[in-house]
């Protein structure tokens, strides 16, 4: 924690857990995309489903996968932003097992076609948790820049990616890694302490075994 | 170095630096978060600046989601304008500043979380009257920032800012419990000053419940603004005329921690006691799933 997680962030009212942080959801799910999401059908769960509408909560989630930041002042327009950006989206409810209650499962379709799930919560003041990706159990906050990388489960998966981060001068702060099952496929988490750079991630792209890459930046790493 | 767990260390810790409060805590943070003291000046001089712009962009005719709230600001701003309103100009105007925030924020307008979305009036409300009262230069407000901050971190890290946990006194009573030092550094206080009136602010407010009408972020909160600021006005008052909060302010905290935590859960954020309860309350109840 720091002083301006105290004395901030500002943001579009009115709730730091159901706005602010469901903006920094939909944010999340649109740089793990990494493509301009055409479809999103979005299952709140919990108090996001109860009280998600009088928090504008679906209005910050749909501005966050149109890349808006939490203190746009758009936030609360994005249903028209988004039809005038052509994504469709649909809003319903679900029962997660053991989720926090402010939690959504996202299931986006970029314009390239590609396909993911992210199921994420909102803790509290703005924080956010991405608790699964693709069906895959995770826990990260997008607090530091973050690596995610799909993989086939196969031996030395995780050597080369570290490797490549360590030649680009990148310390690893955590690392998960999770599979589906024996050889199938697999997600691992980086979380780095300096800005992952868009060449990084493509020379993780181009190692054998390796799926998709895709990399999220803080915003305050943004505004600097 | 500031640690930020405890009160009586932080002044002891700034007192070795032979540094302004402020920027002994102010520094503490560049070192843990890895900038320069100018990067950080920068952010807290754009909040500041975040705070004028929401100020300024209230509009009364707005209303929140539900339709509860809205104009509330604006009917004061206008009552203070009246010969003689009762609480006088200055209060009028922390009033009907902590007022228009609350609403802002309500009305999904762009506000500065202090320390949270729900609580974010009661800084700018001293603040920003204080500013035109007592034409005083950004510089300070900025520093006035720094000291709010720094209180503010140890009480999110000895008790809680968060509803959810501590109910309204972690809210509401936090950002007044972080305005009314800000207040004394900008009176020109010292340290001692400005703990006892963190420690008086907290004392005034403690037990809080949090019971939004339909769990929103609308009903009592707006209005709970009003008291957190009139809350800080009168601890930072009592401080700086030399009034000691008999209760040590880091064991004030802990009483906050207890409390919070003794609280049950449905007047913690769940919409389900006190005035949630009520039976207007009930008609914004959420539905059930």
């Amino acid at each position: 924690m720091n002083l301006f997680d105290i004395l901030g962030p500002v943001m579009v009212g009115p709730s730091s857990s159901h706005t602010a942080g469901a903006v920094r959801i939909g944010r999340m799910a649109r740089a793990l995309l990494g493509q301009e999401p055409a479809k999103a059908k979005l299952l709140l769960h919990g108090s996001f489903a109860s009280t998600g509408e009088g928090h504008g909560t679906h209005q910050a989630l749909v501005a966050g996968l149109l890349g808006l930041a939490p203190d746009d002042p758009r936030v609360p327009d994005s249903f028209s932003l988004a039809r005038e950006q052509g994504l469709s989206f649909l809003f319903g409810t679900c029962t997660l097992r053991d989720a926090h209650p402010n939690s959504v499962l996202i299931t986006i379709e970029g314009i390239q076609g590609t396909r993911l799930e992210v199921g994420a919560s909102s803790p509290g003041g703005g924080r956010i948790r991405v608790f699964r990706v693709d069906g895959l159990d995770t826990s990260f906050s997008g607090e530091l820049p973050t690596l995610v990388v799909h993989n086939t489960d196969q031996p030395g998966c995780v050597s080369q990616v570290t490797g490549v981060l360590a030649r680009r001068g990148l310390n690893v702060a955590t690392l998960q890694l999770n599979r589906g099952g024996r050889g199938g496929s697999a997600v691992m988490v980086l979380e780095c302490d300096q800005p992952i750079p868009e060449e990084t991630a493509e020379e993780v792209r181009a190692l054998p075994g390796i799926l998709r890459v895709n990399r999220y930046t803080p915003e305050y790493e943004e505004i600097t | 170095m500031i640690d930020f767990t405890s009160i009586e260390q932080m002044l002891l810790d700034r007192s070795q630096s032979g540094l302004p409060l402020w920027d002994a805590i102010r520094r503490s943070d560049c070192a843990r978060q890895g900038i320069t003291p100018e990067e950080s000046w920068t952010r807290m001089t754009g909040m500041l600046t975040a705070m004028t712009q929401a100020d300024a962009r209230y509009r009364a005719e707005d209303r929140s989601h539900s339709g509860l709230v809205g104009g509330d600001g604006g009917k004061m701003a206008a009552y203070a304008l009246n010969d003689a309103p009762l609480c006088g100009p200055f209060l009028s105007q922390v009033m009907a500043g902590a007022l228009r925030m609350g609403e802002c924020n309500a009305c999904m307008k762009r506000i500065v979380a202090a320390p949270t979305a729900g609580a974010c009036g009661v800084l700018p409300a001293v603040l920003l009257p204080y500013r035109r009262q007592f034409s005083c230069p950004e510089e300070a407000l900025v520093q006035a920032l720094y000291v709010a901050s720094g209180f503010g971190m140890v009480i999110a890290s000895r008790a809680s800012i968060s509803g959810a946990e501590g109910g309204c006194q972690a809210e509401i009573g936090s950002a007044a419990a972080m305005a009314a030092p800000a207040l004394v550094h900008l009176q020109g206080g010292g340290p001692e000053q400005m703990a006892n009136a963190c420690a008086m602010a907290v004392k005034n407010l403690l037990g809080l419940v949090c019971d939004p009408v339909g769990g929103l972020v609308e009903v009592p909160c707006v209005k709970r603004n009003v008291i957190g600021a009139m809350d800080a006005l009168s601890a930072a008052q009592m401080a700086l005329a030399g009034i000691v909060s008999q209760v040590p302010p880091d064991q004030v905290l802990d009483a906050m921690a207890e409390v919070g935590r003794s609280l049950p859960h449905t007047l913690r954020e769940t919409g389900k006691g006190g005035l949630a309860a009520t039976p207007f309350g009930q008609k914004y109840a959420p539905k059930e799933l």
